[in-house]
């Protein structure tokens, strides 16, 4: 058995439902993403892990232990909020100590342990101050301390990071890798950014209307989504999603997208059985660039001329938009490349990328 | 041009300024002319105030009527001055105070942090007793307290002043409260604290303007009644409101008014104290739910 185990979980207030059958496995010392939009049910989800808010069915298991009934104290778990929730009229050091009082642990031994907790993230020298006189980074600090200090099976993020500055964010998400990396211990982190997702997780689980849509690697959820909304939730900036019809002749096939035509290579026999049926073809941006950036280890590149409508330079990047069909298009050129708006360049796609999803049900073909 | 406006705008200022100045001081002269009066006629021997000008200062200064107030005066039948009733007030007052703000406070934190099914129509009820004139539950009030077999005693009084003040002093917890955030609480469940150490630990030592509200809004009031007093206390349970009145409306002898007001403000000295003392909490607590997002 996984070390946390969630089976068919359901979560409905009145007849609303929240969580509708969630199934979600992580082994020990994983780090579990769950990410969606605002609403998908994905902190929902969290608390009832915590046990802040129960459930309506299903089984929660923490390290072999079914921990449906079980108080959120008696869990074993440690909770870091989106606000932080640090307790305003105890000092640093109190608040971090805590839990551990109201665990009855000796006092000398709760010293030691915010110490140690302290001395881990840097903030020995904050121990006597307020909450209310540390800085947005510092308070992120401390409420991950108090979640450390207490040594628990699994610790638990709602969206810890949304209340930073951009640049903040950045460096804390680095902080909590590296604390992840070397603590080992596992983690489920509550997020609606996708980069955070794909930057810490070592499973992604996307969520949206409380129906799991996908659980993976990041490369898998990046790569092989599941279907349309997965494709569309990861990845900035978006996979172009694009109508388009499928025509499949002797073991061949090709896309139509107006008056473009692109060659598949090695298609599926999934995306055959589409021949003749509308489509929708999938590429991210990165996948469609100029010739000369075109990845030369795939195995089949298709180019075609198209009129550039929009350039975007980011610095790193360059961003251009064409139009094929009736759908905008972006695509990824070096920043180098002279493009401006009007001109007609040759963009390669590399077709070892595309995905292929069905209209209709919008799940992935293939 | 614009240094024209600015300083028809700097002459306006200033005239608007000494017109509200003006009104201002009109308005405090105007509010505490009673008191002045009450204390410069404490001071007087009774032929200066029956010579006429109650507004003039005292020829000779006496402290005599307050003497007489606090300690000699004919209340009702005995001669004991205002001193044991003053006591029989601060006996009824002070458990008052400190029981209903304490069911308030705990009222408050179920009502916002422990919601039950029907949570909604508890709190609307509680509400709608702030609403409910003294005079219609005296009946109502007389028959439990002669059940609970304590009428006629101070103890009957703070149950009164308890059930009465808990609807006022709910309705200013549960609004602190609920602006409180949930996630602390959360927090705390998650460190193992139970219901009441949640209560003691985290949310009381936030509470503090709060708490200085209603102990003001408890104490003014509980203090300050008399239906309540005159009729449900027997003669040794008596407050001071009542003594205060039987003091003055004593029908025999002279009608002493130096006494009459040197009794007056010491009737009202307590609220008065706990006003100053932690009046500009009143305000910032009052404030505190408004600006708090």
């Amino acid at each position: 058995m996984a070390f946390l185990e969630i089976r068919d979980l359901r979560k409905s207030f009145h007849a609303f439902d929240v969580l509708k059958g969630i199934d979600i496995a992580i082994e020990e010392g994983g780090f579990l993403v769950l990410v969606g939009p605002s609403g998908c049910g994905k902190s929902t989800l969290l608390n009832t892990i915590a046990g802040l808010e129960s459930i309506t069915s299903g089984e929660i298991h923490i390290a072999g232990r079914q921990v449906n009934d079980l108080h959120p104290s008696q869990r074993d778990i440690a909770m870091v909020f989106q606000s932080y929730a640090l307790y305003p009229n105890m000092n640093v050091g109190e608040n971090i100590a805590f839990g551990l009082e109201m665990r009855g642990v000796p006092k000398a031994e709760r010293e030691a342990a915010v110490a140690r907790v302290a001395d881990m993230l840097q903030i020995q020298h904050l121990l006597k101050r307020r909450p209310g006189q540390l800085s947005g980074g510092q308070r992120q600090r401390v409420a991950m301390g108090r979640a450390l200090v207490r040594e628990p099976q699994v610790f638990l993020f709602d969206e810890p990071l949304s209340n930073l500055d951009a640049k903040l964010r950045v460096d804390m998400r680095t902080e909590i890798k590296k604390l992840h990396q070397s603590l080992g211990t596992t983690i489920v982190y509550v997020t609606h950014d996708q980069i955070e997702a794909m930057t810490l997780a070592t499973q992604i689980a996307v969520l949206k209307d409380g129906i799991l849509q996908q659980v993976g690697t990041p490369e898998q959820v990046y790569s092989n989504p599941a279907n349309i909304f997965v494709a569309d939730f990861m990845g900035s900036p978006t996979m172009n999603l694009i109508p388009a019809s499928l025509q499949a002749v002797n073991g061949t096939a090709s896309v139509h997208i107006g008056d473009f035509s692109l060659k598949i290579d090695q298609p599926s026999e999934a995306l055959r059985a589409h021949n003749g049926r509308d489509i929708v073809f999938g590429v991210r941006p990165e996948d469609v660039t100029d010739v000369s950036s075109a990845d030369r280890s795939a195995r089949a590149i298709e180019t075609v001329e198209c009129g550039i409508d929009v350039v975007e330079p980011t610095g790193a990047d360059k961003f251009i938009v064409t139009r094929m069909g009736e759908k905008e298009v972006t695509a990824r050129v070096r920043p180098s490349e002279r493009i401006a708006p009007g001109d007609k360049v040759p963009l390669a796609f590399n077709m070892d990328k595309v995905h292929f999803f069905d209209p209709q049900t919008e799940m992935r073909i293939g | 041009m614009s240094v024209a406006t600015s300083e028809v705008a700097l002459r306006t200022g200033a005239l608007t300024r000494a017109a509200i100045y003006a009104v201002l001081i009109l308005f405090a002269v105007y509010y505490l002319l009673p008191l002045f009066v009450m204390l410069v006629n404490s001071v007087k021997p009774l032929e200066e105030i029956r010579s006429g000008n109650m507004l003039a200062l005292p020829e000779v200064f006496t402290i005599a009527p307050w003497v007489s107030a606090w300690g000699e005066a004919q209340i009702g039948v005995q001669p004991t001055g205002l001193a044991p009733y003053f006591l029989n007030s601060i006996l009824m007052v002070v458990p008052a105070v400190i029981i209903s703000t304490f069911l308030g406070a705990l009222n408050g934190y179920v009502l916002t942090k422990w919601q039950f099914r029907g949570h909604r129509i508890v709190f609307g009820l509680m509400l709608f007793s702030c609403f409910i004139p003294f005079q219609i539950v005296l009946i109502p009030m007389a028959r439990i307290l002669g059940t609970l077999g304590i009428a006629g005693t101070t103890w009957g009084l703070v149950l009164v002043h308890v059930v009465y003040g808990l609807g006022f002093t709910t309705l200013f917890f549960r609004n602190y409260y609920d602006a409180f955030p949930s996630e602390l609480i959360r927090a705390a469940t998650i460190d193992g604290a139970g219901f009441f150490r949640i209560f003691r630990r985290i949310l009381l030592p936030s509470s503090g303007p709060i708490i200085v509200v209603t102990v003001i809004w408890q104490f003014t009031n509980v203090w300050n009644d008399f239906l309540f007093g005159a009729s449900f206390a027997d003669f040794d349970s008596q407050p001071m409101t009542v003594a205060l009145n039987n003091l003055v409306s004593s029908s025999t002898g002279v009608k002493e008014y130096n006494v009459h007001f040197a009794g007056a403000i010491l009737a009202a000295l307590p609220t008065l104290i706990v006003y100053i003392v932690s009046g500009r909490y009143f305000v910032r607590g009052l404030m505190a739910g408004a600006v708090k997002g």
